[in-house]
C-alpha cells in the first residue's frame, strides 16, 4: 500500500513537471499574442515580438494582419484541414518573403464538429483575428458562418461547398465550387461530351456535400434528358460493402456510374466493381480527388475515371509547378485541391487588401465591410491555382469554370 | 442468380463480423467486461500487415503472422495495463477505461500513420471464381474469409471445450473466486483470453482490409461496433452465437439494402435486434442465468 501512494505521488508530481514545461515552451506565444492584442501600447515596437514569423519583414516593419483559419487537424477529416493549414501557410510565408504586407495565420483544429469549431473560433476572435480562412467544411462551416455574420467578421471559406454556408450572409464568401454548380456542371458536361446514355448515381445521403450535389445532378439531368437507371445510397457507416449498390446499376444497364462523394469511398467502388467485372464508364466530382495520391492504390483500378476539380497537381503551368513542388519539399507529398484552395483563399485576400491601407490595428468589422465591396465589386478577379479569371457574386458563390479531368495511366489529363 | 451473390456478400461481410464478434464474446464471456478497444485492435492488424507487405517487402502469410503476432503483443500490454489494475473494480468503470484505450490507440495511429488513407492490397492471391458462365462472381478474398472464419470458430471450441487452459477458461468464467480456491491463475487465463482474442482481431483486420482495401486511424470503429451488435445478437458470451450473430448480421444488412432500401440497411440491422432482444432477451444462443441473491 505504502509503494503504492509514493508511486501515485511520483506520478502526480511527473505530471506537474510536465504541465510546468508546456508553459515554458510556449511562453514565446503568449507575449507575443499579448503584443499584438495590444498594439496600442507597444506600436513602437511590434516588430520584437514577431521576429519568428516574419523573418524578412524587419524592413518594413509592418505589424502583420491576423488571420484565422479554422479546419480539421485531426480526426477522420484531417486529411482536409491539414492540407488547406499547409497549403495557407506556403501562401502566408511567401506573401511575407514579399516585404509588403505581412499575415500572420493561427490556424485551429475543430476535428470536424460544429461546437469545437464554434469553440475555436472564439479562440481566434480572443487571439484577435482580423480575417477568417475557414472552415474547411461544411458541417463545422454552418455554424461557424453564423457567428462571424454576427461578429461581422469577413470569412473566405477554402473548401466548405454547401449553399448553406453562404446562405443569408452577407460576408461569407467560398473559394471552392457551391455544391449544386457541381451537381449542374457534371450533368453538363456528361451531355455536351456524349459520356453515357443510361446513368446509375450512388450518393452518401449522410453527407449534406454528397446530397447537394446528387439534387442538382438530378433535377438537371432531367432537363437535359439524361437518362438516369438506378440511385443508391450509403452512409459513412455502411460505406465499406458496394456490391448491392453496383449489381442494381449492372442490371439496370447503366454504362455511367456517376459518383458524387469523396475519394474514400470511391476507391472501394472501383474496387469492388473490378472485382465483380462490372466496367462501366466512372465521372466523379472534387471530392474524387486525392484517390491518385491514396498511398498503395492500385492506379489501375481508376484508369479512365473522369472527374471535375479546379485543381490538377500535374498541370504544367508556372504557379502550379511552383506550388507543387514547394509543398512536396515541405510536406513530402503531393499537395490535392484542398492544398490549393487554402493557398487561393490567403491570395485572394492579399490581393484585395494590397492595395488598400488596412493594417494591423483595423477593426474587423471595417475590414469585413471593406472585403465585402471588394469582392462583391465587379471589378475584382482573381487568378490562382484553382482557375483563371475567378468572379464572386453578391451571395459569396465564386464564378470559374471546372476542368475536366480523364485518369490516364495514373495521372490526370485534362479532357478538353 | 443475383440473390445468390447478394448471400454470398452477406455471408462473406458476416464471416468477418463473426470474426470480431468473437474476440468481443470471449472477453465478455470470460473477464465479464466489454473491450471497446477491440475494433481498434483490428485496425492495427490492418496497419502491421500493411507495413510488413509495403515497407518491409513481406510475403503475405508472413505478414498476417506479424500483424498477429504484434497485436497479441499488443492486447496483453493493454490488459496488464488498463484492464488489470481495474479486476475488482465496477464495471462501469472498466469500460469507460476501454473506451479511453480505444481513443487512445485510433489517435496514437493518427500520430504514426496519418489521417491519410491508405489503400490496402488484398493479402489473397487467388483470383475471382466464375460459375455459371461468368454469371456468379465470387472474389477470393470472399471464400479466403469464410473459411478463415469457419475454421477459426472450430479452432476455437475445440479450444475451450477439449484442452487444459479452455477448462481454466470456463472454470474462471463460472465463477472466478471459486476458481482461484481450485488453484487456477485467474491473471494468466485472463492475459490468455486476450491474447487470442487480439490475434483473431489481427486476422480480422486483415481479411477487413483485404475485402473493403481502405485503411484509415478510424477503419476499425465502425465493424467492432457492429460486430458487438452481432455478439450481443447471438448471445454474449457464446462462440456458436458470436458465428451465428455475425453472419446474420451480414446477411440481413446485405439483402436488406438488396431488397428494402439502401438507406435503410442499418436500421433494419437494429430493427433486427431490438425485435430478437424483446422475444429472446440474452440474444440467439445466450445462457439464461440465474443469480441467486
Amino acid at each position: 500500500m505504502k509503494r503504492k501512494s509514493y508511486f501515485t505521488f511520483v506520478v502526480a508530481l511527473m505530471l506537474c513537471l510536465a504541465l510546468l514545461t508546456g508553459c515554458a515552451g510556449n511562453t514565446a506565444k503568449p507575449t507575443d499574442t499579448a503584443e499584438s492584442a495590444a498594439p496600442s501600447e507597444s506600436k513602437t515596437e511590434p516588430s520584437g515580438g514577431q521576429q519568428t514569423e516574419t523573418e524578412p519583414g524587419t524592413s518594413t516593419n509592418n505589424a502583420p494582419i491576423k488571420l484565422g483559419g479554422i479546419g480539421p487537424l485531426t480526426g477522420g477529416a484531417a486529411v482536409y484541414g491539414v492540407a488547406v493549414a499547409n497549403g495557407a501557410k506556403i501562401a502566408v510565408d511567401e506573401i511575407n518573403a514579399l516585404g509588403g504586407m505581412q499575415f500572420e495565420l493561427n490556424f485551429q483544429d475543430d476535428e470536424h464538429d460544429a461546437e469545437k469549431s464554434v469553440n475555436a473560433y472564439n479562440v481566434l476572435k480572443d487571439w484577435g483575428m482580423q480575417i477568417l480562412v475557414g472552415t474547411v467544411t461544411t458541417t463545422p462551416g454552418i455554424a461557424v458562418s453564423t457567428e462571424v455574420y454576427n461578429d461581422r467578421i469577413f470569412a473566405l471559406t477554402p473548401s466548405a461547398s454547401s449553399p448553406a454556408v453562404i446562405e443569408g450572409k452577407d460576408n461569407v464568401y467560398q473559394m471552392c465550387f457551391s455544391d449544386p454548380n457541381q451537381g449542374i456542371a457534371s450533368a453538363q458536361y456528361i451531355q455536351d461530351k456524349g459520356l453515357g446514355t443510361k446513368i446509375a448515381v450512388i450518393y452518401n445521403n449522410g453527407c449534406a456535400y454528397s446530397t447537394g450535389i446528387y439534387e442538382k445532378f438530378v433535377s438537371e439531368a432531367e432537363t437535359k434528358n439524361l437518362e438516369i437507371v438506378s440511385i443508391t445510397t450509403f452512409t459513412d457507416d455502411t460505406a465499406n460493402d458496394f456490391s448491392v449498390q453496383l449489381t442494381e446499376a449492372q442490371n439496370a444497364g447503366a454504362d455511367l456510374v456517376f459518383l458524387p462523394i469523396y475519394y474514400q469511398p470511391a476507391s472501394l467502388i472501383l474496387s469492388q466493381a473490378n472485382a465483380m467485372g462490372y466496367e462501366p464508364e466512372f465521372f466523379g466530382v472534387d471530392g474524387m480527388d486525392g484517390i491518385l495520391t491514396m498511398k498503395n492504390f492500385d492506379t489501375t483500378l481508376a484508369e479512365g475515371v473522369m472527374l471535375l476539380t479546379p485543381f490538377a497537381a500535374d498541370a504544367t503551368d508556372d504557379l502550379t509547378v511552383a506550388f507543387v513542388e514547394k509543398y512536396s519539399e515541405l510536406y513530402g507529398e503531393v499537395p490535392n485541391q484542398f492544398a490549393a484552395d487554402g493557398y487561393d483563399s490567403v491570395y485572394a485576400i492579399y490581393e484585395a487588401l494590397k492595395d488598400s491601407d488596412v493594417t494591423a490595428e483595423t477593426s474587423p468589422s471595417d475590414l469585413c465591410e471593406l472585403l465585402i465591396d471588394i469582392f462583391s465589386g465587379g471589378d475584382f478577379v482573381f487568378n490562382g491555382l484553382t482557375g483563371e479569371n475567378m468572379t464572386w457574386s453578391k451571395l459569396g458563390e465564386v464564378a470559374k469554370s471546372p476542368k475536366g479531368m480523364v485518369i490516364e495511366n495514373g495521372v490526370y489529363v485534362g479532357m478538353d | 442468380m443475383t440473390f445468390l451473390s447478394y448471400l454470398i456478400s452477406g455471408i462473406s461481410l458476416g464471416s468477418i463480423y463473426a470474426i470480431i464478434a468473437l474476440g468481443y464474446t470471449m472477453v465478455y464471456g470470460i473477464a465479464k467486461m466489454l473491450n471497446f478497444a477491440h475494433g481498434d485492435v483490428i485496425m492495427v492488424g490492418g496497419y502491421m500487415s500493411f507495413m510488413a507487405t509495403t515497407h518491409f517487402g513481406w510475403s503475405p502469410f508472413s505478414s498476417v503472422l506479424f500483424a498477429m503476432g504484434v497485436c497479441t503483443v499488443l492486447g496483453i500490454l493493454i490488459e496488464q495495463l488498463a484492464y488489470k489494475p481495474l479486476r475488482s473494480a465496477p464495471s462501469l468503470a472498466v469500460l469507460i477505461t476501454a473506451i479511453g484505450v480505444s481513443y487512445f490507440l485510433q489517435n496514437a495511429a493518427l500520430l504514426i500513420w496519418t489521417p491519410n488513407p491508405k489503400s490496402f492490397s488484398s493479402v489473397v492471391p487467388f483470383d475471382s471464381l466464375r460459375l455459371f458462365d461468368g454469371q456468379l462472381i465470387i472474389s477470393g478474398t470472399t471464400i479466403v474469409t469464410i473459411v478463415a472464419c469457419a475454421i477459426i470458430i472450430v479452432t476455437l471450441n475445440t479450444i475451450v471445450n477439449k484442452t487444459k487452459i479452455g477448462k481454466a477458461m470456463r472454470a474462471v468464467s463460472e465463477d472466478k473466486d471459486v476458481a482461484q480456491l481450485m488453484g487456477i491463475s485467474v491473471n494468466k487465463t485472463i492475459s490468455v483470453t486476450f491474447a487470442i482474442g487480439s490475434a483473431l482481431a489481427a486476422v480480422a483486420g486483415v481479411l477487413l482490409c483485404s475485402a473493403y482495401p481502405i485503411l484509415m486511424p478510424t477503419t476499425g470503429a465502425m465493424p467492432g461496433i457492429k460486430a458487438f451488435t452481432a455478439a450481443v445478437f447471438g448471445g454474449i458470451g457464446s462462440i456458436p452465437g458470436a458465428f451465428l450473430g455475425g453472419i446474420l448480421l451480414g446477411i440481413i444488412e446485405i439483402l436488406g439494402k438488396a431488397y428494402i432500401s439502401t438507406q435503410l440497411s442499418d436500421a433494419i440491422v437494429f430493427a433486427v435486434l431490438i425485435i430478437i432482444l424483446l422475444v429472446k432477451p440474452t440474444g440467439l444462443l445466450g445462457k439464461k442465468v440465474l443469480v441467486k441473491v
